[in-house]
């Protein structure tokens, strides 16, 4: 198209990234043919979609703001994994949601979390949840957390350097055992035993990092996860709510608990005085 | 080093600065239009609201502009932000409807309409419709129901929200009488219909008093399993 090579943009190379059932970006979305396996997304036409939306809202004009802003973590241990979330959404600086649900369950053994723009996670961690879906009546067994984690991988790549934010931990357990994988919109895709992300991971490492060892009983792990989630909310401002805490276990996760920020803060205050 | 001999030619007198490679001209196709939306959730009705003002910059455009529209006779959807990105959506929405009707004979439920919002609203993640919704009706077993989203397409179900201009000002009040919050010792009663109306009432008379792309008049489509009713109320006109 005329158009992309004078705006610079770099289809050619785009080209060579994408898989080739992949149709790039066109300048208006069709909306009708919903039984196509492609999808397709529209972009400003002439403009580079990363700064787009910036540069709306410069020199007074209208500001879109979408929701964002988190604290997610996730750590393995002896008995399987534990994730924590908390659930604040928030779009600039309103909170547009204080009950906000950032644990996608793409089936009953594989945890998605969600970090940055919400939007962005929720699509295409649906998405995920489609192809883990399609892989098991393809496959007849189910898919590994490896797999997954790497099929939302080049999702992320497909579209990087168009602004997406995603930065999310697949959990799940398949045949080598628990699994915990971090992906984010840059393509990163790292496999470990401990993990936070979001504006406030900074604050739930240093409590988690304290408290974690390979052996803890499931109790202490749960309220190892509710502490940091706690303390990252009390410190970083985009997050807070109530701490959503699943507990990955080799049949599948549970849903421990979902308790609020405040009653878990006020309960350490009322045990560091009565020590 | 050689240095320009330009930059030394006339000292004192001002240089003429001649621009000659490409401009670029901001695309700048959103426009504010105002307006402010409110859904509430009961056992067995939802509320959704929306004032019927058009604004733009400091114009009103229409006094006669709601912003609920008419889904399905249990689907109300409220849209406020871009009036032009408002129009297209909803044209969109009730074509997809219309077809959907005809695939699977059958008319989609609240949150099979969610759903797809979202997936509409992402297909223009690089491009957003500046549009901000919030759908209210009935699910599959006659509670009420609420979705709201933001303009890319993130969304969740809520018993309340509001949204719009003057959204930051109604959600704190909702969350107090609605959700009980920040009150000790309340009985939490459950929400009736008829207090539901008359709160959402007071609501928006209180958001027309301090925010100006709010007014005119109030939109109110109750759903019910009887149907959907709507009632006009005068708000401030000024």
């Amino acid at each position: 198209m005329a158009l992309f090579d004078v705006s610079g943009f770099n289809s050619d190379l785009r080209a060579r990234i994408l898989p080739s059932t992949q149709v790039p970006v066109l300048d208006r979305a069709n909306n009708y043919n919903f039984g196509s396996k492609f999808q397709e997304f529209a972009v400003p036409p002439g403009v580079d979609p990363s700064g787009f939306l910036e540069s709306c809202s410069s020199d007074g004009g209208v500001r879109i703001e979408m929701d964002h802003g988190t604290t997610t973590l996730a750590f393995k241990f002896r008995h399987g994994v534990i994730v924590a979330v908390d659930s604040r959404a928030s779009s600039g600086r309103y909170i547009s949601s204080t009950y906000y649900d950032k644990v996608i369950e793409i089936n009953p053994y594989l945890l998605g979390t969600m970090s940055g723009s919400a939007a962005d996670c929720m699509y295409w961690e649906r998405l995920l949840a489609k192809e883990c879906r399609l892989y098991r009546l393809r496959n007849n067994q189910r898919i590994s957390v490896a797999a997954a984690s790497k099929l939302l991988c080049n999702m992320m790549l497909g579209y990087r350097g168009m602004g997406l934010s995603v930065g999310s931990m697949i959990c799940g357990w398949d045949k080598e055992g628990p699994g915990l994988y971090y992906v984010d919109e840059n393509g990163t895709r790292l496999s470990g035993r401990m993990f936070s992300t979001g504006s406030g991971n900074s604050y739930a490492y240093g409590v988690m990092d304290s408290g974690y060892r390979e052996d803890l009983t499931v109790e202490e792990a749960y309220d190892l996860g509710c502490r940091a989630i706690a303390h990252a909310t009390h410190r970083d401002a985009y997050s807070g709510g109530v701490v959503n805490m699943y507990h990955m276990q080799k049949d599948g996760w549970i849903k421990v608990c979902k308790q609020d920020v405040s009653e878990l803060l006020h309960r350490y205050r009322k045990e560091k005085l009565r020590v | 080093n050689m240095l320009s001999a330009q930059h030394f030619g006339d000292p004192g007198k001002m240089k003429d600065y001649h621009y000659t490679g490409p401009v670029e001209h901001k695309f700048s196709p959103y426009a504010y239009n105002g307006g402010t939306v409110l859904a509430v959730a009961g056992d067995d009705f939802a509320i959704v609201a929306s004032d019927t003002r058009l604004s733009e910059g400091y114009s009103i455009h229409s006094r006669d502009s709601p912003k609920c529209y008419k889904l399905t006779d249990t689907t109300v959807l409220g849209c406020s932000g871009f009036h032009g990105d408002c129009l297209t959506l909803t044209k969109i929405i009730e074509a997809r409807l219309k077809m959907y009707k005809h695939s699977n004979n059958k008319t989609m439920t609240s949150g099979a309409i969610a759903a797809m919002l979202s997936t509409i609203l992402y297909s223009r993640r690089f491009f957003p419709y500046y549009v901000y919704n919030i759908i209210g009706g009935l699910d599959e077993e006659g509670k009420g129901a609420v979705y709201s989203f933001d303009p890319v397409g993130s969304y969740q179900r809520d018993t309340y929200k509001a949204g719009g201009s003057a959204s930051a000002m109604l959600q704190p009040l909702l969350d107090n009488q609605i959700g009980f919050k920040n009150m000790e010792g309340v009985e939490h009663v459950p929400l009736t219909k008829d207090k539901a109306i008359q709160l959402v009432k007071d609501v928006f008379i209180s958001a027309a008093e301090r925010d100006v792309y709010t007014g005119d008049a109030l939109r109110v489509c109750v759903i019910t399993k009887e149907g959907i009713n709507e009632q006009t109320i005068p708000l401030r006109k000024d």
